[in-house]
């Protein structure tokens, strides 16, 4: 007899659960934090993962850029409806050509040393920024001039017009343009900043970080939010809570007896074997976390045979089961996933299926394997990487060994840890000397609603995300968005670039699917979003 | 012995030596990147190529071995790649909670499991005695992190008596300190429990057989007196020497006792550091872990001296 973890999650959980009645009697027990401050004006969180660092432009993982989001403030704030509005800005004018972008700062915007931010730290941030992020590099490659013009104004000068400005500087993708001051603004974007000063409803409290324990936020009494309510990053910033504390817990089980106990009052992730036992405690909320939630990725090498041959990536295509991969990693929860017949987010305004006929209907593993015979493929090794470290990637690669059997590959089933993964697909050596043929990852929702920060959708080569496609056609559709003058527009431009992008095989979806958080229900103002907001979050 | 003392410190030198140039050597030649870790997903290769030139981590492995060894001969274990704080600094703010379980663990496991092995040998054949080579059997077989999930439920949740998870520093006061380590400590003890009690049952069970235990029996030396006092005593290096190797085994449980437990000590940061790929992280855990071991055995040396009074150094 074997025990499976997964099986002692279970038994944990239940455990909690059973519990759960006199967990609500008793005294919360006195765990990490508790002795630091068990009142309601301290709420205390378990993130997705451990802040290891602190500096939202150096480093882009999700969980840095959701941990700036309380410290630094951005000049503009992607709503719930998608749409980018005036954060720290008050208000913009745009030149008659689209040349020139004149911002003015909204009064009293100050930094946690109680200095006021001035253009002269804007400038500096969007400076460092731009080096770092997409759109940033774009807008850059085609910048005149960014100056301050005062105190509180700047003018950003381009050679061409940039229509999605706007979203540019308020869209949650990491990095975002967070606004430091000028001092720490003026580090190499390839070095970490020493200083997390910034100018966001909470402060950093930089004495009780201890990484991958512990990490404390303030509320920072000087921060004057704006006068709309909050709506995801942006409106009305408002610190409900004197401190936040980021209590990291790499082990889920103890995640859940510690939210059951009362130890912890929000849980950003809580795995989905765990989720029907958290829902039937009385004493917590659970629901959808990031209603953008996940579009699962096939990252298939465009510069190696079989796959860089489009035939070999289309066959993977018809012959791609989404419901084999989402019903390997969300279990029987058929409200965690869809079936996604397109690269881009369901549910939002730029959503397409052109193009998606190859991932509907019956799969075809006949059509696939005879698609495949005609590349003249003949069962040479077909190196599957797989995280096993990550519960996602795990269990892709196991469907994925399974249709690449059916398909009638030879796969050499390479299991290893997601660190091994990061270096390894970057090689573009070929499989046999050390590189790959294929990778799984996912891509959260929120970075897949337009073009914009949808790096691995590019497919400019040796420019492009891991796997290196090239297509023109790819290419020449996502330009035409970044052009487009009004929604309609936008549509077109992103049918074509996901027909393309099918056509072509850039990589293959593996489905949509979605994640809880879970809460105690003394704690209330949690939204859905893509980033856990902290503003407007009360407890009781 | 103050020879054989400075002898054996002398000693470490060449020790370490071996163990960093292995630790160094190893993570060199492993797979992983930690500018790809920094970079984040959805980073461009060139991005990532970027940062790993500013880590200084594309200069060959002379240049990177010999500038570490430097700053380790000076009492410096470099800065981590991923806080950017000082490595010392970041033991320093882990080594309590470590500290705390391993003590703790010791003084149980010491508590329980001599008294154990010294009744089981005692009682040898007896119920008892199976009994203890039962419980012995169960500490080895059962994997610490379903004894904490299961003590989690009971002591925890069910009867609420201890905190789920967390550690709170011993200057917050005892009462508070201890209550954060005693499911952990019993979690981790239990191997180390059985492996004492096996080891002093067996020696034990030599010693009874000597003939200075029938004369103690004969001269009407009572029961107690002659176990721990005459048996124990001679039967002593072999336990000593068993506790001093099962450092390395709290050590390893450690890791897995911290992550279960949430207590934000050494282990987690030598994992949380393996996955990321932190290099001066992990060659500075290791080699302290190394000397501390390397330490451990010279107490362990010395402690022979104590307990037989034949062994001069």
């Amino acid at each position: 007899m074997t025990i499976e973890r997964r099986s002692l999650f279970k038994v944990a959980g239940a455990s909690a659960l059973a519990a759960g009645g006199l967990g609500s009697l008793a005294a919360p027990a006195l765990g990490q934090g508790a002795a630091g401050g068990a009142s309601a004006r301290t709420l205390r969180f378990v993130p997705q993962a451990n802040l290891a660092n602190f500096d939202p432009i150096w480093g882009t993982q999700y969980v840095v850029r959701n941990a700036g989001m309380l410290v630094w403030d951005t000049l503009y704030g992607l709503d719930e409806n998608l749409a980018p509005q005036r954060q720290m800005v008050e208000q913009e004018e745009v030149s008659a050509d689209g040349l020139t972008w004149t911002f003015k700062l909204r009064e009293g915007l100050k930094f946690h040393d109680n200095t006021p931010v001035t253009s002269k730290d804007v400038v500096a941030s969007l400076a460092r920024w731009a080096v770092r992020d997409p759109m940033g590099q774009m807008i850059r490659a085609i910048q005149q001039e960014l100056v301050a013009v005062d105190d509180r104004s700047f003018r950003w000068v381009l050679k061409e017009p940039y229509p999605k400005m706007r979203l540019a500087l308020g869209k949650n993708n990491a990095p975002c343009s967070f606004i430091m001051p000028e001092r720490i603004a003026r580090t190499d974007p390839f070095q970490q900043i020493t200083e997390y000063v910034g100018s966001g409803p909470f402060r950093f409290v930089r004495e009780e970080w201890v990484p991958g324990a512990r990490a404390v936020f303030q509320k920072f009494d000087g921060y004057v939010p704006r006068a709309e309510p909050a709506s995801w990053m942006s409106g009305g910033k408002r610190a409900m809570v004197d401190r936040v504390e980021w209590v990291v817990m790499p082990d889920p089980a103890t995640a859940a007896a510690a939210l059951q106990n009362g130890e912890v009052d929000w849980w950003e992730n809580p795995i989905s074997d765990l989720v029907p036992l958290l829902k039937r405690n009385r004493n917590i909320n659970i629901d959808i976390a990031d209603p953008l939630g996940n579009i699962g990725s096939f990252r298939m090498n465009h510069l190696h045979a079989p796959f860089n041959d489009v035939r070999a990536r289309r066959a993977v295509l018809m012959a791609l089961s989404q419901e084999d991969y989402m019903r390997a990693l969300v279990g029987d929860s058929s409200d965690l996933w869809k079936s996604l017949p397109s690269f881009f987010t369901p549910g939002t305004p730029l959503y397409t299926e052109a193009g998606g006929d190859l991932l509907k209907g019956r799969r075809d593993y006949d059509a696939a394997k005879k698609l495949l015979a005609e590349t003249g493929y003949k069962g040479e090794p077909i190196t599957l990487v797989v995280a096993q470290d990550q519960p996602i990637t795990k269990a892709f690669g196991d469907v994925s060994a399974d249709l690449l059997k059916r398909i009638g590959m030879n796969v050499d089933f390479v299991a290893t840890d997601w660190g091994t993964v990061g270096s390894r697909r970057a090689l573009k050596t070929p499989p046999s000397q050390g590189g790959w043929h294929i990778f799984h990852s996912w891509h959260a929702g929120a970075d897949c609603i337009n073009p914009a920060a949808y790096t691995a959708l590019r497919a400019n080569g040796d420019g492009a995300w891991f796997g290196w496609p090239k297509s023109d056609a790819v290419e020449a559709a996502r330009n035409e968005w970044f052009a487009a003058p009004n929604l309609e527009a936008e549509k077109a431009a992103v049918a074509k670039m996901n027909k393309e992008a099918m056509e072509f095989g850039l990589y293959a979806p593996t489905g949509f699917f979605l994640s809880y958080q879970a809460w105690r229900k003394n704690v209330s103002g949690v939204v859905k979003a893509p980033i856990p907001f902290f503003w407007g979050v009360t407890k009781s | 012995m103050f020879a054989y003392i400075i002898r054996r410190c002398l000693a470490t030198i060449p020790v370490m030596a071996i163990v960093a140039l292995f630790v160094f050597s190893l993570l060199y030649i492993a797979p992983g990147d930690p500018a790809a870790v920094i970079a984040g997903d959805q980073a461009t290769p060139a991005d990532v190529e970027r940062i790993r030139a500013s880590l200084g981590l594309d200069r060959p492995f002379l240049v990177r071995f010999g500038e570490w060894v430097f700053r380790i001969i000076q009492g410096d274990l470099g800065v981590s790649i991923f806080t950017n704080l000082p490595v010392t600094r970041m033991i320093a703010q882990r080594i309590e909670p470590t500290l705390s379980l391993m003590v703790v663990t010791l003084i149980l496991a010491v508590t329980i499991a001599v008294p154990m092995g010294v009744i089981a040998a005692w009682k040898s054949g007896s119920w008892i005695d199976r009994a203890v080579m039962g419980f012995a059997v169960l500490g080895f077989s059962v994997p610490v992190f379903v004894v904490g999930y299961l003590l989690a439920y009971w002591f925890a949740l069910e009867l609420d008596w201890f905190p789920v998870q967390g550690y709170t520093p011993f200057e917050r006061g005892f009462g508070p300190w201890i209550s954060n380590l005693v499911l952990p400590a019993i979690a981790l003890g239990g191997v180390y429990i059985a492996l004492i009690a096996r080891i002093t049952r067996a020696t034990m069970l030599e010693v009874l057989q000597q003939d200075y235990i029938r004369t103690a029996r004969a001269k009407g030396a009572n029961q107690a007196t002659m176990l721990f006092v005459h048996a124990l005593k001679n039967a002593a290096v072999p336990i000593v020497t068993v506790i001093g190797i099962g450092v390395a085994l709290l050590i390893g449980g450690a890791v897995v006792t911290e992550s279960v437990f949430a207590i934000p000590g050494l282990g987690r940061l030598t994992v949380d550091a393996i996955l990321r790929r932190d290099y001066p992280v992990i060659q500075g855990v290791i080699l302290m872990f190394s000397f501390v071991y390397v330490l451990v055995n010279l107490l362990i040396d010395l402690s022979y001296t104590l307990f037989d009074p034949r062994i001069r150094y």
